[in-house]
């Protein structure tokens, strides 16, 4: 099956302007792939169910259109690193004002991030305050229920994790409810500015390669300005403020890479301005995520973790 | 890096080695704890072992245990693949020395993400990586 020209035009410009996320030609694909089944499940042909949403005859289904293109898969610890890091090298770089450390994990899509953020942290010394945000509202209740099938659980969730944070329910696994009770998941949209901070680390991982350079700009400003004083911006293991934000200085912590906002860094964008698309930067833009070449994590075993 | 795959599936060792040598393993396989100890009695050596729980002659817990128990095979990393899915039986299996717990049926990216755990390849490895 592919799809017409017209009906993928459509829907990225929908997607584009809905969520920033852009869908370059060459991603039908994915168009096909998340929004066949919605179709099929109206009686449709995905072309069909498209000029349907063109014609404004199904304007309450845009946001349900929106969501499928949006939800990204996810796992545990991922690319470990930033992780394994949290609570030996990373927590003591934060300034200790008597106060819990406030994470904001954004993008969380089914709830991965900030259930490992907060499972790293377990021990730790000072409380732990996680905002976990999300565009989407159907993994956000998937989150917040925190029921994974074994399926999931197996994907980079260290075993012993599992048994010390999770409880069987028939064949699926849930997160206990003392974890799921210290996350505040939240719908919000990165173009809408940020969630109440400040914040101590914000977790944005493997998000802003969907975004075109102005937004990653505006984004990178908003992260920068609900930043506390001596917090850090984690990026994905393949990303890079580098060639789109020079506000941000790399500092490595343990064999994590994060990024600290430079004074003044957030000067430049009004709060809450977005550039408009006919706004251009002579910046390269950061490569694609194709093929990652980080290197081994400096915590070789994550048996102790944490 | 070298692996030793033990399973009494010859399916199943066919898929756990098949996806380790992709990832860059050169592997071995036994088809029980027993056969898994002679091989390494005769002087086999490998940074890896992938077993399962339920095997003749001898079973996978045993063979962590005998493992755990004998200095010259104490660097081994213990993998056990296993159906066995019961909270209780993976933290026997973490009592008695097993490093990790993988439940079958898993995917390739799953044995990766567990390898990239244990700090035994790096986490740039892709799924797509995988042959």
């Amino acid at each position: 099956m592919s799809i017409a020209p017209d009906t993928f035009a459509f829907v990225a410009d929908l997607v584009t302007r809905r969520s920033a996320i852009r869908l370059e030609p060459g991603k039908e694909y994915l168009v096909e792939s998340r929004l066949g089944p919605l179709a099929r499940e109206r009686g449709l042909g995905l072309d069909e169910f498209v000029r349907r949403l063109r014609s404004g005859a199904a304007d309450h289904e845009l946001a349900t259109v929106v969501e499928a293109m949006t939800t990204n898969e996810t796992s545990w610890f991922r690319d470990v690193a930033p992780f394994a890091a949290l609570r030996g090298h990373v927590l003591p770089l934060l300034r200790d004002s008597g106060q819990s450390v406030r994470i904001w994990s954004a993008a969380c899509s089914t709830g991965q991030e900030p259930y490992s953020i907060l499972m790293a942290l377990a021990d730790a010394p000072r409380t732990v305050e996680i905002v976990a945000t999300d565009l989407n509202e159907q993994v956000l209740g998937r989150a917040r229920e925190g029921v994974y099938s074994q399926l999931e659980v197996n994907r980079g969730l260290p075993a012993a994790m599992l048994v010390r944070h999770f409880e069987r329910v028939g064949a699926h696994w849930r997160v206990r409810a003392d974890l799921r009770s210290r996350v505040d998941f939240r719908r919000h949209n990165l173009m809408d500015g940020t969630p109440p901070g400040p914040f101590d680390l914000v977790f944005l991982r493997n998000v802003l390669i969907y975004f075109d350079l102005p937004t990653k700009r505006a984004v990178l400003d908003r992260v920068a300005r609900v930043l506390r004083p001596g917090g850090f911006l984690v990026l994905g293991a393949a990303e890079t403020t580098l060639g789109v934000h020079d506000g941000f200085e790399r500092v490595e912590a343990g064999g994590a890479v994060l990024h600290r906002p430079l004074p003044g860094a957030a000067r430049a964008a009004a709060p809450g301005l977005l550039p408009t698309p006919a706004r251009t930067f002579p910046v390269p833009v950061a490569p694609p995520p194709a093929r990652r070449t980080d290197p081994v994590p400096s915590t070789p075993q994550m048996r102790g973790l944490p | 890096m070298r692996a030793l795959v033990v399973d009494d599936s010859r399916t199943m060792r066919r898929i756990v080695a098949g996806i380790l040598q992709g990832l860059g393993f050169e592997t071995h396989e036994a088809e029980h704890g027993a056969a898994a100890l002679a091989l390494l009695e005769c002087g086999l050596e490998v940074d890896l072992a992938c077993i399962d729980w339920n095997m003749p002659v001898m079973d996978g817990l045993e063979l962590v245990v005998r493992l755990r128990a004998t200095p010259a095979w104490r660097a081994i990393t213990l993998m056990m693949v296993t159906t066995e899915s019961e909270q209780d039986k993976i933290v026997r299996a973490l009592a008695a020395g097993a490093h990790e717990y993988l439940l079958k049926p898993f995917g390739p990216e799953a044995l990766r993400d567990k390898l990239v755990l244990l700090g035994m390849i790096p986490a740039g490895v892709l799924a797509g990586d995988l042959a």
